[in-house]
């Protein structure tokens, strides 16, 4: 063993020196120049403090792109630095957020699990409608189910699931959920590797509501699943992008705003929403009741409520939003887009997700662990 | 008589505090969370719920178990060649091959994809010869390799190490005495090489067989193996560590008692694990 | 015979660099994608050095990798000369079982096991967050530690307790003779332990993710990359950390085997 330690010796000094390379690294001064205009007073009041953000991944203008920096805009106008951390599910935002191992300030839950979090005491209260840009969210945004009172949350992104498809390797599939079961396809369709949106997709081909409490829906919608497994070529959440833009996969369920990131890169790539009808979601911001800044906190979020703001987020983002300063502005890159924004009767059975009971959750939870070891 | 040593055995008193709250009580705390309902109530109802994950510890201990064989029958040769060169080409070698694992492990699984994708490296290769391309990624066999990539300078390094400490006298003694090549190798050098292979086994097996990651990235995140079941299972919130503990506690038993049968084989109570 | 064996330790060594070669290709990728090649570019090296998440982290590492270095060295080193001080060949037994537990463990049953005494911890002292720099820092001592102490352990029972006991007799006091005669004497150990430690340390990631609340690594950095799209930016990163590496190896080696010839000659 001690040729084994004199080995690991040598190559450890030489990374030691190679360590204080990575430290000499010095950032060069921001060369990004842009003038926004802001509606809201943003003082330096908080300024040396810090906000930490928990939201979705691919979920914020991020400055690539000669997009606008959002979080850096942030920091440049109230001297908060923005400490941003992303989650891939709506349940491991909840697993981080309960488990007491770390405080956010900012989080972007989506619909069913704001209720979640609302029945478990988990949000901080205050009237939102107090932040001087929530006059922006357009009225049927307010008011919504999980917040009837607008005292948790600000919509941050409206979306619906839909199906991806690459039209040069596969052609033109039917309009239905059961194309990814279709063994046309095997070995190129994904799915989701979230329990909810996965079920979603069973449920809207038997039929179901997709809030049922009746565990036989559930047992037979995961029966459905497991028929679709040996089809699939992998269960994916953002990993989509890159299978999807290079021809990897040819077809894939997943939010319809990030088609449209994907086809500015691939143009045979093609989206329809199927005719069984689907899940729409309401993606919203809140404060955690963990939250240590929250004045900082509601700065940041009137903030993202600018309308300029609100604007480099839905270019980039690309999902619809419910900010009225960017759906009516003609300049915006997707105005009535027919995607993000279809008309009411082209897609029919919408349904939100609903909080659903702990007993009936915990056994959908254990329904998609079987799926995931059948 | 008082024993001789260098100093107080007071100084030790630090480390051992340290061992105690930080190497025992987290096991502790992992126990009592498998042992007890949310409500902290006694219960094996979590030990029970194993059943629902047979087929993850199936699968952990079948990939983990091909893959250290495969990483044995590549590293053990490889070792024996290193010994045959110069001592300077030995070195030059022995760093080239530790060289990779300085290399975050994570990208070094990422790699894999694009060499191994249907849109990767190998098939674009095969399709300019025309040859239909092959399904490598999102299987088993991709798991498999990725541990075996990720984990064979661990076999290699033990194996070499104590094969080159093999007295050159020996097989000269054993060459006087009639032995051919084939002999030599089998009845000399073989059993005197056989403490760094045991080493080198159980090096490669555990972390083979309680990752997470290289599954999901290269296995198309279909099979869970255990480790990947303990992530997923923790990531799910609260409810689901009681369960999670469960899992994690057997993971351990399943690897103590397979460190035990290892020791058992290898005669050399040195038994240091790296 | 010889030219097989040569082709064989080729063969292996290829599988060994295929990913690394890719990486370095892919690195200098114009377009954003580790999949596609569209042509050569620099961006991606230049845009590290913009990429304050990346740096952030990188820095994270560095502190914690030096912290935990050094002292689990300290920790450990004073664990070693104290533990063969032991009178009873029990207790000997007993600490260096205690030493082999992180070891034996899969890096997933000390990551969870350690987010769960520090989850359990938080919560009885009312924290309202658990996990963060102490808690990694805690952690990456935890499994640094067994590596220290066997590593020092073997030098110090080479060594003559005799010799310690000269010290004495010419009127050294205990702290001297540790200081001035053992110490040195050992002192390839302990570097040995540091540097592994601190080796250790910097390429963790299992038991960071589990422990690191918003302190987060490079290796957690980089694991959440791989959870999106991936962009040539982290194997720019990993590139240059590599040939920085490869490059150092071969100055040190070529340095080491001139001394031995000079060391020859004479």
């Amino acid at each position: 063993m001690k040729r084994f330690f004199t080995l690991l010796l040598c190559l450890c000094l030489t990374f030691l020196v190679c360590g204080c390379n990575g430290t000499a690294i010095v950032t060069p001064p921001d060369g990004n120049e842009l003038e926004i205009e802001y509606e809201g007073t943003y003082t330096k009041e908080f300024a040396g403090t810090t906000i930490y953000v928990y939201n979705w991944g691919e979920y914020i203008s991020d400055g690539s792109d000669d997009s606008v920096d959002v979080n850096k805009e942030f920091e440049k106008l109230t001297g908060i630095k923005v400490n941003y951390a992303t989650f891939e599910s709506n349940e491991t935002m909840y697993s981080q957020l309960k488990s007491g191992g770390v405080t956010y300030d900012i989080v972007i839950p989506s619909d069913y699990m704001i209720q979640r979090l609302i029945s478990e005491d988990m949000l901080k209260s205050f009237d939102v409608t107090k932040l001087s840009n929530y006059h922006y969210i357009r009225d049927d945004y307010k008011s919504l189910y999980f917040d009837p009172k607008n005292i948790y949350s600000v919509p941050y992104n409206v979306g619906m699931v839909g199906i991806i498809y690459n039209k040069a390797l596969i052609g033109e599939p039917d309009h239905s959920w059961t194309t990814l079961w279709d063994e046309k396809y095997k070995d190129m369709s994904l799915m989701f590797s979230n329990p909810r949106d996965a079920f979603m997709i069973a449920q809207m081909i038997l039929g179901q509501d997709l809030n049922t409490t009746n565990k036989a829906d559930w047992d037979a919608a995961a029966q459905l699943l497991k028929k679709q497994k040996k089809n699939l070529q992998s269960y994916v959440m953002d990993e989509v992008y890159g299978k999807m833009e290079t021809g990897e996969a040819a077809i894939a369920p997943y939010y319809a705003g990030d088609f449209l990131t994907m086809y500015d890169i691939n143009e045979d790539l093609e989206f329809f929403y199927p005719e069984e009808g689907t899940n729409i979601f309401v993606d919203s911001i809140c404060i955690p009741a963990s939250s240590q800044n929250t004045e900082a906190a509601k700065l940041y979020i009137n903030f993202l409520l600018e309308p300029q703001i609100a604007l480099a987020n839905a270019e980039y983002i690309g999902y619809a939003s419910p900010n009225t300063a960017v759906i009516d502005n003609p300049d915006y890159y997707y105005y009535q887009n027919e995607i993000l924004y279809p008309a009411e009767d082209a897609v029919k059975n919408r349904q939100y997700y609903h909080n659903i009971d702990s007993e009936i959750r915990k056994y959908y939870e254990n329904l998609w662990i079987d799926i995931k070891l059948y | 008589m008082k024993k001789r040593s260098f100093g107080n055995r007071l100084i030790a008193a630090p480390y051992l505090v340290w061992a105690a709250i930080f190497f025992v009580v987290p096991l502790v705390i992992m126990a009592y969370f498998a042992l007890t309902d949310q409500n902290g109530v006694f219960t094996l109802s979590n030990l029970a719920e194993i059943g629902r994950y047979k087929k993850a510890f199936f699968i952990s201990i079948g990939y983990a178990a091909i893959a250290t064989v495969i990483t044995l029958l590549l590293a053990y040769p490889m070792a024996y060649f290193m010994t045959k060169m110069k001592v300077s080409s030995q070195r030059m070698i022995m760093m080239i091959v530790m060289l990779p694992m300085w290399m975050n492990f994570l990208i070094r699984t990422y790699s894999w994809i694009t060499i191994l994708a249907n849109t990767g490296i190998i098939n674009t290769f095969l399709g300019y010869l025309g040859i239909e391309p092959l399904r490598l990624i999102n299987t088993p066999g991709a798991v498999i390799l990725g541990m075996v990539y990720d984990f064979i300078p661990y076999m290699i390094l033990p194996i070499y190490s104590v094969m080159s400490k093999i007295e050159p006298a020996l097989l000269e003694a054993a060459n006087d005495l009639g032995a051919n090549a084939g002999a030599r190798l089998h009845r000399v050098i073989f059993p005197l090489s056989l403490p760094g292979v045991i080493s080198g086994i159980t090096m490669v097996f555990v972390p083979c067989v309680s990752t997470f990651y290289i599954s999901q990235k290269l296995g198309g995140n279909k099979n869970l193996m255990i480790g990947d079941a303990i992530e997923f299972l923790f990531n799910n919130g609260p409810d689901y560590y009681n369960v999670a503990s469960a899992l994690s506690l057997i993971l351990m038993v399943m690897i103590l008692i397979s460190l035990a049968i290892m020791n058992h084989f290898s005669d050399d109570d040195g038994g240091v694990v790296i | 015979m010889k030219a097989l064996s040569r082709l064989y330790v080729a063969l292996i060594l290829l599988f060994l660099y295929a990913p690394v070669a890719v990486m370095v290709f892919f690195s200098f990728n114009e377009g954003g994608s580790v999949w596609v090649f569209t042509g050569f570019s620099t961006q991606w090296y230049e845009g590290l050095l913009e990429n304050t998440e990346m740096l952030t982290a990188l820095q994270h590492t560095i502190i914690i990798a030096v912290l935990s270095a050094l002292i689990s060295t300290v920790l450990g080193t004073a664990a070693a000369v104290g533990i063969l001080a032991f009178r009873k060949k029990f207790s000997v037994k007993l600490s260096m079982t205690l030493t082999n537990i992180p070891m034996m463990n899969a890096d997933i049953v000390t990551g969870v096991s350690l987010m769960l005494l520090f989850i359990f911890f938080g919560r009885l002292l009312g924290l309202t967050e658990s996990l963060g720099f102490v808690t990694v820092l805690i952690a990456h001592i935890t499994f640094n530690l067994p590596y220290v102490i066997l590593s020092v352990m073997p030098k110090l029972k080479q060594l003559d307790v005799s010799l310690s006991e000269a010290a004495l007799d010419l009127g050294c006091n205990n702290f001297q003779a540790f200081f001035k005669v053992v110490l040195p004497n050992i002192s390839s150990g302990i570097f040995t332990g540091l540097i592994m430690a601190f080796t250790l340390s910097l390429d963790d990631f299992v038991i960071s993710y589990f422990t690191c609340g918003h302190y987060q690594t490079l290796p957690i950095v980089i694991y959440n990359m791989t959870k999106k799209t991936v962009t040539p930016d982290v194997y720019a990163l990993s590139t240059f950390i590599f040939i920085s590496i490869f490059v150092l190896l071969i100055l040190y080696n070529t340095v080491q085997s001139s001394g031995e010839k000079r060391r020859a000659k004479q």
